[in-house]
């Protein structure tokens, strides 16, 4: 087993597409490198912290992109976000079987905050284009340092989201809202009250990810094949239905003060116990009572 | 400015507004037919109540008025900060009302925003920056971060940061600094109303914004990053 | 950012087609370290970018000590670090030599 928490973007990749068809669009020899970072005298990736190309994924031709945590929090700045624009406005032409996004990021990179605000904005529209177009993007969502910030909205913008249970996926980062709102509005150090409110689980039992595996390479690969049939639908139908959704979830959940509160409402009968089940038992024990 | 007198200035034939709270909405008469209006107030945060209520406003628009154009007039200082948002996964609905506004596009919605006040980071990115010609009042402020707090979360020091400020626009507030980077298209000064029947007419292609980071010279790498990835051999 | 070359002759070449070959991450502690075939008279040339200044010494033995190791010609070497420690470094060259030398990339 390969955890796809603890693997580089690089490995991530290798390990989700079919062996070997991996090519790479602007690789690091290219150096295609934040200019705007060595200006402030902080160090530079050679790919920017992202990677992108093509492949073949259970034989199928995909376009992906990975973002490297480890650089910066895979935070989007100019070159970064531009690479991800330009691979999703080459699926336009090229009409790949889907885009997979392999995200983790913090959102915006600080040093190069308006550049990288607009390019999640660029991402933002690429993404819709390209699904109204029919082509349909996966999210995978299991890296250390979540998905957070515009990318958080990114992956929300998409036809499904594959989620490990130490995936996280929000808006403002536990920290974040700490440090503006203090520790009395959200602890990020209690790991256990994070995990339940921005984690996987939480987010499949919402319906926000329409996966949860374990935290294992060969399980993101086979939820991404299993998704590659995905039609995206932004038909007036189905955003009224979302919007239905939307709407009975803060009718029903909006008073709810804790995760716990929502899983119990949700009829799920020791809902204490679902931060210690394995992906598999969680999914069984969860079997029919998502919202 | 006040909503109110914007909206007095931007339509002096007459709009029909109802304010709620931080949300306004309605319609307003414009040399070239009605324009839907959908907006906020005093800075409002973003939270999900208001990113939802937004989305409801563009598709009863689009399912009650065909192709009538939209424009978006929204003061935010950001998205709202609070562990409830988080738990009801709030970037979900700021991408709900980026669908609606997206089906409202490929429906033949002309979507227009203006900055008339304040757009900060998230609330910008989930209001203003969906539209396809954002404009904004010279007085308005526009930016992720204020320096000081960057200096503390960067660590790099205050004085540089400032310092390079002074000729770059790639990172601090202000929103000349958008201008050059292409976010914002043009600035609304003189004649409001004249400004939106300019608008109104200007043809909508696809997003333009990084050529014109590019021939403003703000934004110097995106367009042709993203150009060589999407033409990279093979 | 201080930046430092440093060049090694006697070396001897690899077998060619092998494309470049990248390891490691640009973050606190840790390098990227990205080799390159490329003619270059048959030495080995290592470009350095670091975010820690005044190690000069130090990175010119830990490359020593790799180039007598491996002994490679005409490859350029080039790495971006922030502040890794000569144990990392050392680690991540060699990683990086059996990913070009074994064609991975």
């Amino acid at each position: 087993m390969n955890s796809y928490y603890e693997a580089s973007a690089r490995e991530r990749l290798r390990l989700l597409l079919d062996p070997g068809t991996f090519h790479e669009f602007l690789p690091p020899s290219e150096r295609v490198a934040s200019p705007h970072l060595l200006q402030l005298d902080t160090p530079a990736a050679f790919d920017d912290g992202i990677i992108v190309g093509k492949g073949l994924l259970d034989g199928r031709a995909v376009l992906a992109a990975a973002q490297e945590g480890g650089f910066m929090g895979g935070a989007v700045g100019e070159v970064h976000g531009a690479k991800l624009v330009g691979l999703l406005e080459r699926a336009r032409d090229e009409r790949p079987a889907a885009v997979l996004l392999l995200v983790e990021s913090g959102g915006v990179r600080l040093h190069e905050a308006n550049a990288g605000l607009i390019g999640v904005s660029e991402i933002m529209r690429a993404v819709l284009a390209l699904r109204s177009a029919g082509v349909p993007v996966i999210v995978l969502d299991g890296g250390q340092f979540g998905c957070f910030g515009g990318m958080g909205i990114v992956a929300r913008l998409c036809d499904a989201i594959v989620m490990s249970e130490e995936g996280r996926l929000g808006l403002s980062g536990p920290e974040v809202i700490e440090t503006t709102c203090g520790v009395e509005e959200f602890d990020s150090r209690d790991r256990a009250l994070v995990w339940r409110t921005v984690g996987g689980k939480h987010r499949y039992l919402l319906g926000e990810a329409d996966a949860l595996v374990a935290d294992d390479a060969a399980a993101f690969r086979q939820a991404a094949i299993d998704l590659l049939d995905t039609k995206p639908d932004l038909s007036l139908e189905a955003l009224t239905a979302e919007h239905e959704r939307l709407g009975g979830r803060l009718e029903r959940f909006g008073a709810c003060r804790d995760a716990l509160d929502i899983w119990s409402a949700l009829g799920i009968a020791a809902p204490e116990k679902l931060p210690l089940l394995e992906a598999d038992a969680f999914r069984a024990a969860v079997a029919g009572k998502r919202a | 400015m006040d909503a109110k007198t914007l909206l007095a200035k931007l339509f002096p034939a007459g709009s029909d507004v109802a304010f709620d709270g931080l949300f306004f909405h309605g319609t307003g008469e414009s040399a070239s037919g009605k324009v839907a209006i959908i907006g906020s107030v005093d800075a409002a945060p973003i939270g999900v109540e208001l990113a939802f209520r937004m989305a409801a406003d563009v598709l009863e628009i689009v399912r009650e008025h065909p192709a009538r154009p939209i424009l978006l007039l929204v003061d935010t200082q950001g998205q709202r900060l609070s562990r409830r948002d988080e738990l009801l996964g709030i970037n979900g609905y700021m991408a709900h009302l980026a669908k609606c506004l997206q089906l409202a596009r490929n429906r033949g919605h002309k979507i227009i925003g203006l900055v008339y006040s304040e757009a900060v980071s998230g609330g910008f990115l989930a209001s203003s920056l969906l539209s396809d010609h954002c404009y904004a009042l010279p007085e308005s402020q526009v930016r992720v971060m204020n320096l000081p707090a960057m200096s503390r979360i960067t660590k790099i020091p205050l004085e540089r940061l400032e310092e390079l400020s002074q000729s770059s626009p790639v990172f601090a507030p202000g929103v000349a600094n958008y201008l050059k980077m292409g976010a914002i298209q043009a600035l609304w000064e003189g004649d409001l109303a004249q400004r939106l029947a300019e608008a109104l007419d200007a043809p909508t292609e696809s997003d333009s914004r990084r050529q014109w980071g590019e021939q403003r010279d703000g934004r110097r790498l995106a367009r042709a990053v993203s150009e060589r990835v999407r033409h990279a051999e093979p | 950012m201080e930046k430092l070359i440093y060049e090694f002759d006697g070396g001897a070449p690899v077998k060619a087609t092998q494309g470049p070959a990248i390891v490691g991450v640009v973050g606190s502690g840790n390098l990227e370290v990205l080799v390159e075939p490329e003619n270059l008279g048959g030495r080995c040339v290592v470009e350095i970018l670091t975010a820690a200044r005044g190690f000069g010494d130090i990175w010119k033995a830990v490359l020593e000590d790799f180039f007598a190791r491996h002994k490679l010609a005409d490859l350029r070497i080039s790495i971006n670090d922030v502040g890794a420690t000569p144990a990392v470094v050392s680690l991540r060259l060699d990683q990086a030599v059996e990913s070009f030398l074994g064609g991975a990339s």
